[in-house]
């Protein structure tokens, strides 16, 4: 067991505090995505190499040689700081690492720089009504004419859309194939005639999610990312990464400690809610989940470092980490009481009413993304080598 | 960095693993259990042999002179076979006390005895924790009067009495004035029992006028007992798998049935973190004092809900079997509710995990 991450990298750890601490006041404030203090803090932590920072320089990245353990340092010097780590979004999470991967190299030229630069934002286009968990059996068409493919269909969940100026789609070109064989990916740009967003209002009241309608979208033949029918290979590259993102139990932490100062200056006739012994089994309760997730995170850090598959401390990360994040949301309105309730703009509202929207928000979260219960089959058939549940029989 | 075990841990974890698995099976647990053997004299041996009795007692006094995280290494191998031996008090928490707070004469007449396994040490401190009953002990004129219950790795030569001033004693079972019995447990693979002292010449641990060197002598108690509790956990899990590919119902294995596979899911899905818990806590204890008791309490909390969990869970899933003692899987059912309830359940450990962060 060592735990220090060594005197190279504690040097390097003093060089991203330096940075924060000089340039904090040129950070942008919230979640704006065009603004030019926003371009320009992301180009100054291209250039810094605090973010994009193992992504070629001939593709517009820092062309840093990867290190885990820098990227997690710089990771945590922002988040303590609480200063912007730079743009996000999938075009950046998602799209980039794709593009690396398997895009040609004009596509890697023509993409992954003004994505990173912020010059282009994309949304995604997985989800569809009818497909759901089952990804695979999705029915968005593209149809080939010419040099162009055709595309019709309805894809739904999709964040981003009215802000998008591109999107990456999963449709099926391949009717005649197996499910998971005749789907491809293609890019496209969100100014394509026959497009058209509606925002989905959810349970939070925000709209962060989208419908998007496709009425014979025209897209030239070469906007394909890998081969024709190879599509759910490319997006299944992509979507191991995110489920990793999400249940962070490091962002979980600094909300826990968040609702540990809660719990000691709120009052119930005067008396601390901490002072009451159920309100504080039930916080210590969840303090003591945190912390395994925490020390499971050091071990998934660790077996990354060491070149080993994490195997099924990873696998859980999803499923534990946003059901914690959500029942810790929830002993905070608990703990609030009729102050609980309080939302939007109301008077006496507490943490601007984001005790309320993230439980909620990370309900979303624990369906969204591949949902606890298909979670669950991955942990157990691909963690404990259970067998999968067989089709039923065609009648 | 590396968040992980040594070389020579994996090393030590095997060998101690290979040998239980070769010897002492779930039959030898149930002959322990079955009989009226005091000691399950062979597995002692043996174990001893390994290093597992001397494992934290240092080399001068005969010992391996390795730390806390090997001793939950080896305990989780005892949990994982319920193993029917004197660990967490024998092994553990005893020699610690004497290491920190015994006199030479003290260390150098029991350390070289209990790593050769050739003693066993018993720990009368759960008073400390929270008294039942009207347990208590007290001192007076290097006596000791008074009542321990609970008493961990009972039936031993030697006991470590916690007085109440948090000061630590060294009773010989032979002592006179003193009166031992045995309290029958659900867990049948080791021993706890309860001790009357009339005024029994006790001899004091001269470093323990400190109340930290029995706290410590606490947590470590806890970790032992949460790393058993994993291993326990872990075995139930691994055995309900295996048990749910075999059974067939409607015409397949069961394992197939995502009823099934989601509860199974859901196990590995608490347990997995449990592991990491384990490890951080012992390297805690060893290295980063600052966090040690406040990560001790809570992995002794959290492994006892998580053990909890498994132990109904992985029962279920055996269905009618699992109920029985034909299959003999409550020996771990037991296990794991044992050592959630010694040296502090849940909610007691929890409040101490507040009290420690000020939060009272």
């Amino acid at each position: 067991m060592d735990l220090s991450y060594g005197g190279e990298y504690e040097a390097f750890r003093g060089e991203v505090r330096d940075f924060i601490a000089d340039h904090a006041s040129q950070a942008p404030k919230g979640n704006g995505m065009r603004s030019k203090p926003v371009l320009d803090w992301q180009a100054l932590l291209i250039e810094k190499g605090y973010t994009a920072r193992t992504i070629p320089r001939e593709y517009g990245g820092h062309g840093a040689e990867p290190d885990i353990l820098k990227s997690r340092i710089i990771a945590e010097e922002f988040a303590n700081a609480q200063v912007s780590n730079g743009l996000g979004g999938q075009g950046i999470q998602m799209l980039v690492p794709t593009l690396l991967e398997i895009g040609t190299e004009e596509q890697k030229k023509r993409f992954i720089g003004p994505t990173l630069r912020g010059e282009i934002v994309w949304c995604q286009g997985y989800s569809e009504p009818n497909a759901g968990s089952d990804l695979a059996s999705l029915t968005t068409s593209a149809v080939l004419d010419g040099d162009e493919w055709v595309v019709n269909g309805q894809k739904i969940w999709t964040s981003t859309a009215k802000q998008a100026d591109w999107i990456f789609c999963l449709v099926r070109t391949e009717p005649e194939a197996p499910k998971h064989k005749g789907i491809s990916f293609l890019l496209f740009s969100m100014d394509t005639p026959g497009i058209e967003v509606r925002p989905l209002k959810t349970m939070t009241g925000d709209s962060t999610f989208n419908e998007v309608f496709f009425t014979d979208v025209r897209v030239p033949k070469q906007q394909i990312v890998g081969s024709r029918g190879e599509g759910w290979f490319v997006a299944n590259s992509i979507l191991r990464h995110e489920r990793g993102m999400l249940g962070d139990p490091n962002a979980t932490f600094s909300r826990l400690n968040a609702l540990i100062e809660l719990m000691q200056q709120e009052t119930v006739d005067s008396r601390r809610v901490i002072d009451n012994p159920v309100f504080r089994d039930r916080l210590m309760q969840i303090q003591g989940e945190v912390m395994a997730m925490r020390f499971n995170d050091m071990r998934i850090l660790s077996a990354k470092l060491n070149n080993k598959d994490a195997s099924l401390a990873g696998m859980i990360v999803k499923l534990q980490g946003t059901e914690l994040r959500h029942r810790l949301e929830g002993l905070a309105i608990d703990a609030l009481g009729e102050l609980g309730l309080l939302y939007e703009d109301s008077p006496l509202l507490r943490g601007q009413g984001a005790w309320q929207s993230q439980y909620m928000f990370y309900l979303g979260l624990i369906i969204g993304g591949g949902t606890s219960q298909i979670q669950k089959n991955i942990i157990s058939e691909r963690g404990l080598g259970m067998p999968r549940e067989p089709k039923p029989q065609q009648v | 960095m590396e968040f992980g075990l040594t070389e020579e841990q994996v090393l030590l974890q095997d060998s101690v693993g290979r040998y239980l698995a070769d010897h002492a099976s779930l039959d030898r647990a149930r002959q322990f259990a079955d009989g009226a053997e005091e000691r399950a004299a062979d597995v002692c041996t043996a174990l001893a042999e390994l290093g597992v009795s001397g494992l934290i007692i240092d080399e001068a006094y005969g010992g391996v002179g390795l730390k806390m995280l090997d001793a939950a290494i080896v305990a989780e191998q005892l949990g994982g076979n319920v193993t029917p031996i004197a660990f967490a008090a024998s092994a553990v928490m005893v020699p610690l006390a004497l290491q920190r707070a015994g006199s030479e004469a003290q260390k150098a007449h029991w350390l070289p005895l209990l790593a050769a396994g050739e003693a066993s040490a018993g720990a009368a401190v759960s008073e400390a924790v929270a008294a039942r009953e009207d347990a208590r002990i007290s001192a007076s004129g290097g006596t000791l009067t008074g009542r321990a219950l609970f008493v961990l790795d009972h039936a031993a030569d030697v006991y470590l009495v916690a007085d109440d001033r948090r000061k630590m004693h060294l009773v010989e079972a032979k002592a006179r004035g003193l009166t031992s019995t045995r309290l029958t447990s659900i867990d049948k693979t080791r021993h706890i029992g309860e001790l009357r002292f009339e005024g029994v010449a006790a001899d004091p641990l001269p470093g323990s006028d400190d109340p930290a060197v029995l706290a410590d002598v606490i947590d470590a108690g806890r970790i032992v007992l949460a790393a058993d509790t994993l291993g326990a956990a872990q075995n139930m899990l691994d055995q309900a798998v295996a048990y749910a590919g075999e059974r067939q119902q409607f015409g397949r294995v069961i394992a197939s049935f995502q009823a099934v596979k989601h509860m199974c899911a859901e196990m590995a899905a608490r347990l997995e973190p449990c592991r990491a818990m384990i490890w951080y806590a012992a390297h805690a204890f060893d290295e980063v004092p600052e966090e040690s008791r406040l990560t001790a309490c809570h992995t002794k909390a959290h492994l006892g809900e998580v053990g909890k969990f498994v132990a109904k869970t992985a029962t279920e899933v055996h269905g009618g079997m699992g109920f029985t003692d034909l299959l003999g899987l409550h020996y771990w059912f037991k296990r794991i509710g044992f050592n959630r309830q010694m040296l502090g359940g849940p909610e007691l450990v929890r409040e101490e995990a507040a009290r420690l962060q000020e939060l009272i």
